[in-house]
C-alpha cells in the first residue's frame, strides 16, 4: 500500500515535470519559460523525493516532519518560517541597500537585470511579502495553536502553505529581474503567479480557521481576530486587484480588467489596505500576543483591543484614495480618503497606548530586557508613522509631500521601525522556545541589534524628511518672471548627500540584522555566550558598611 | 433613476446608518453588563498552561 502511494505520487510529479518541460518549449516569452523551468525543477525534486521514499527504511515523512503525536504542538513549519524570515529579511534589506546606493551612484545600475526599476520591486516584495509574510505565517501558526490549545489543523496543508509560499516568492523575485511584471505597485507578479498565491492563501485560511474550530479554549483570543482579518482581507484585496486577462495561456503578459482612474483606484485600494491589513493588522496580532507574553502581564485593556480591532476594520478600507490626491480621481473620493485617514489616527494611537500601557508597573523591563526594549521601540514607531500618515494624507500637506522622498521616509519609519522591530522581537522570543534553548546565545547582542536598527532608522527617516521637503519646495518655487526656478535635474542633484546618508542608515539596519543572524546561528548551535547580565544593580562591597564615628585627630598649629 | 443613482442614494442613507449602527454595537459589546470578568479571563488566557516550545 505504502509502495503504491509512493509510486502514484512519483508518477504524478513525473507527469507535472513533463508538462513543465512542454511549457518551457512552447512558452510565448522568456520570462514564462524561465518560470516553467523553476516549476519543472520543483517537480523533479518532489519526484525524486517521492521515489526515494519507496525505500521502506527511510521514514515516509522525514523531510516534511509530519507530527507523530497529537499531544505536541506542530512547530516544524514555524521553525522553517523563522529561518525563512531571517533569510529573506537579509536578502530584502541587502536589496534595499543596493537600490539606495543606486540612487546615490547611478553607475550601479547594471543593465538590464539589476537596474533600479527591476531591483526596487524585488526589494519591496522581499521585505513585505517574503520577510513580513513568512514572519506572519510562522507567528500565526504559533499563536493560533497556543491560544486555542490545539494542534495545527491539516498538517499536510500547513506544509503546503509554507513551501507553496516560498515558491511564490521565488517566482515573484526571479520574475522581477527577468522583467516579468504587471506594474501594479506591491502586486507586480503576473497572472499565473497570482493564481498560485490565491491557492496557497486559501490553504492558509483553511489551516488557520480549522485550528480555531478545533480549539479547546472557549474564547478566541484577540490576536487571532487580527490574524484572521489579515488573512481574509488580503485574499479579497489580492483577488480584486489582480483581475486581469492573460494575452496567451503560455505567456506572462496580461492586461488589467480595469482601465484609467478606476484601475488606479483599485490599485491603491489594494495598496493602502496591503499596508492596513498585511503590515498593520497582522503585525498587531503579533503585538497582542508577544508583548503581553514577554512582559508577563496581560494586555492593558482587552476592551480597548476590541475597539481597536473594529475601528481598524471599519476605517482602513476607505483610506486608499489618499494615494491619488490631485489626480483624475473625483474630488469627493479624494476627500473621503483624506477624512478616513485622519479618523484612523484614533484607533492607531489607541492600539499603541494599549501596547505600551501593557508595561504599566513593569517599565523597568525597558532597561533590563532588550526584547521588551525592541517591542517598545516598535510601538513608538507604530505611533509615529500612524501620526505622520494621516498628516501626509491632508490634501494641503500632500501637495508638498506627494511624489517626494518624504513618502519613502514615512514608509520606512513604519516598515523598519514598526514591522521590522516587532518581527525581530518576536523572533528573539520564539527561537529559544522553538529549539528548546535556555535563552538566546547573547542578550547583549540583541541590545546591539536594537541600537544599530534604531540609529539606522533615525538616519533614514531624518534624511528623507529633509530630502522630501527640499524636493517639494524646489519643485513648486516660482521666480518673479513666473517660471519655475529649478529644473527637475537640479532637485535630483541636490539629493546626493541625503541619499548617501540614507544608504548609511540602511547599512546600519542591515548590520543589525547580521548581528541577529549570528546570534540565532549560535543559539541553534546550542551555545550560550558568557556575558555580564543586563539586569545587574550596582553593588560595592566596600561601601556596604555602617558609618562609624572616628575620633578627629588634632590639627597641628601653624 | 439609474442604477448608479439608486445605489449611491442607498449607500448614503440606509447602508450608512446600518454600518455605523453595526460599528457602534460591535464596539460597545465588550462593555455590556457582566463582560468585565470575561474580558479579564480572555486577557489572561494566554498565560495558562506551559506553552513554551513543544
Amino acid at each position: 500500500m505504502q509502495a503504491e502511494t509512493a509510486l502514484g505520487r512519483t508518477m504524478l510529479w513525473f507527469v507535472l515535470f513533463l508538462v513543465s518541460i512542454v511549457v518551457v518549449a512552447t512558452a510565448a516569452d522568456g520570462g514564462f519559460a524561465a518560470h516553467a523551468v523553476i516549476v519543472a525543477l520543483v517537480c523533479f525534486v518532489l519526484m525524486w523525493m517521492s521515489a526515494s521514499r519507496y525505500d521502506p527504511a527511510s521514514k515516509l515523512n522525514s523531510f516534511f516532519k509530519m507530527p507523530d503525536t497529537p499531544s505536541k504542538y506542530d512547530d516544524d513549519p514555524i521553525r522553517w518560517g523563522v529561518l525563512a524570515t531571517m533569510f529573506w529579511g537579509i536578502a530584502g534589506l541587502a536589496a534595499g541597500l543596493f537600490i539606495a546606493l543606486q540612487l546615490a551612484f547611478p553607475q550601479l545600475n547594471f543593465e538590464p537585470y539589476f537596474n533600479f526599476g527591476r531591483v526596487r520591486p524585488l526589494h519591496t516584495s522581499a521585505v513585505i511579502f517574503a520577510f513580513g509574510g513568512n514572519a506572519l505565517i510562522a507567528t500565526s501558526f504559533y499563536v493560533v495553536q497556543r491560544t486555542c490549545r490545539a494542534q495545527l489543523a491539516f498538517p499536510g496543508l500547513a506544509r503546503f502553505v509554507f513551501w507553496g509560499y516560498q515558491l511564490f516568492i521565488v517566482l515573484a523575485a526571479t520574475g522581477y529581474l527577468l522583467g516579468v511584471t504587471q506594474s501594479r505597485e506591491y502586486a507586480e507578479p503576473e497572472w499565473y503567479v497570482d493564481l498560485w498565491l490565491t491557492i496557497v492563501w486559501v490553504a492558509y485560511f483553511i489551516v488557520f480557521v480549522g485550528t480555531i474550530v478545533r480549539r479547546r479554549e472557549p474564547h478566541i483570543y484577540v490576536a487571532n481576530w487580527f490574524y484572521l482579518a489579515f488573512i481574509v482581507t488580503v485574499a479579497m484585496l489580492h483577488i480584486v486587484n489582480n483581475l486581469a486577462m492573460p494575452v496567451s495561456l503560455l505567456g506572462a503578459k496580461s492586461y488589467s480588467a480595469f482601465a484609467g482612474v478606476q484601475d488606479a483606484l483599485t490599485q491603491w485600494w489594494y495598496g493602502h489596505n496591503a499596508v492596513g491589513f498585511f503590515l498593520t493588522a497582522g503585525f498587531l496580532a503579533m503585538m497582542y500576543y508577544f508583548v503581553p507574553k514577554q512582559a508577563e502581564r496581560p494586555v492593558y485593556s482587552y476592551r480597548l483591543s476590541i475597539i481597536h480591532f473594529w475601528s481598524l476594520i471599519f476605517l482602513y478600507i476607505w483610506a486608499g484614495p489618499h494615494h491619488l490626491h490631485y489626480t483624475a480621481l473625483p474630488d469627493w473620493a479624494q476627500t473621503l480618503g483624506m477624512v478616513f485617514s485622519i479618523m484612523l489616527w484614533m484607533p492607531s494611537w489607541g492600539g499603541m497606548i494599549n501596547g505600551l500601557m501593557t508595561l504599566n508597573g513593569a517599565w523597568d523591563k525597558i532597561r533590563t530586557d532588550p526584547i521588551i526594549r525592541m517591542m517598545v521601540m516598535a510601538l513608538a514607531f507604530y505611533g509615529m508613522s500612524t501620526f505622520e500618515g494621516p498628516m501626509l494624507s491632508i490634501k494641503s500637506v500632500n501637495s508638498l509631500s506627494h511624489y517626494t522622498d518624504w513618502t519613502i521616509g514615512h514608509v520606512h519609519s513604519g516598515a523598519l521601525g514598526w514591522n521590522g522591530m516587532i518581527t525581530f522581537a518576536c523572533v528573539y522570543f520564539l527561537v529559544p522556545r522553538l529549539w528548546g534553548r535556555e535563552r538566546m546565545y547573547s542578550l547583549r547582542m540583541i541590545n546591539w541589534h536594537f541600537w544599530l536598527a534604531t540609529l539606522g532608522i533615525v538616519f533614514y527617516a531624518a534624511t528623507m524628511w529633509v530630502a522630501g521637503i527640499q524636493q517639494g519646495l524646489m519643485w513648486r518655487e516660482y521666480g518673479p518672471d513666473g517660471y519655475l526656478v529649478w529644473s527637475f535635474a537640479d532637485s535630483v542633484a541636490a539629493m546626493f548627500p541625503m541619499y548617501v546618508l540614507r544608504a548609511f542608515g540602511g547599512l546600519l539596519y542591515l548590520s543589525g540584522a547580521f548581528v541577529m543572524t549570528y546570534n540565532i546561528w549560535m543559539t541553534l548551535a546550542g551555545k550560550l555566550r558568557d556575558e555580564a547580565p543586563m539586569r545587574d544593580a550596582a553593588y560595592d562591597a566596600e561601601k556596604d558598611r555602617p558609618i562609624v564615628d572616628t575620633p578627629t585627630s588634632a590639627v597641628p598649629a601653624e | 433613476m439609474t442604477s448608479y443613482e439608486s445605489l449611491r442614494h442607498f449607500a448614503d442613507s440606509y447602508a450608512l446608518i446600518a454600518t455605523v449602527a453595526l460599528f457602534l454595537l460591535l464596539c460597545l459589546w465588550p462593555f455590556r453588563p457582566g463582560a468585565g470578568k470575561r474580558n479579564e479571563e480572555a486577557a489572561n488566557s494566554i498565560f495558562e498552561g506551559n506553552d513554551d516550545g513543544e
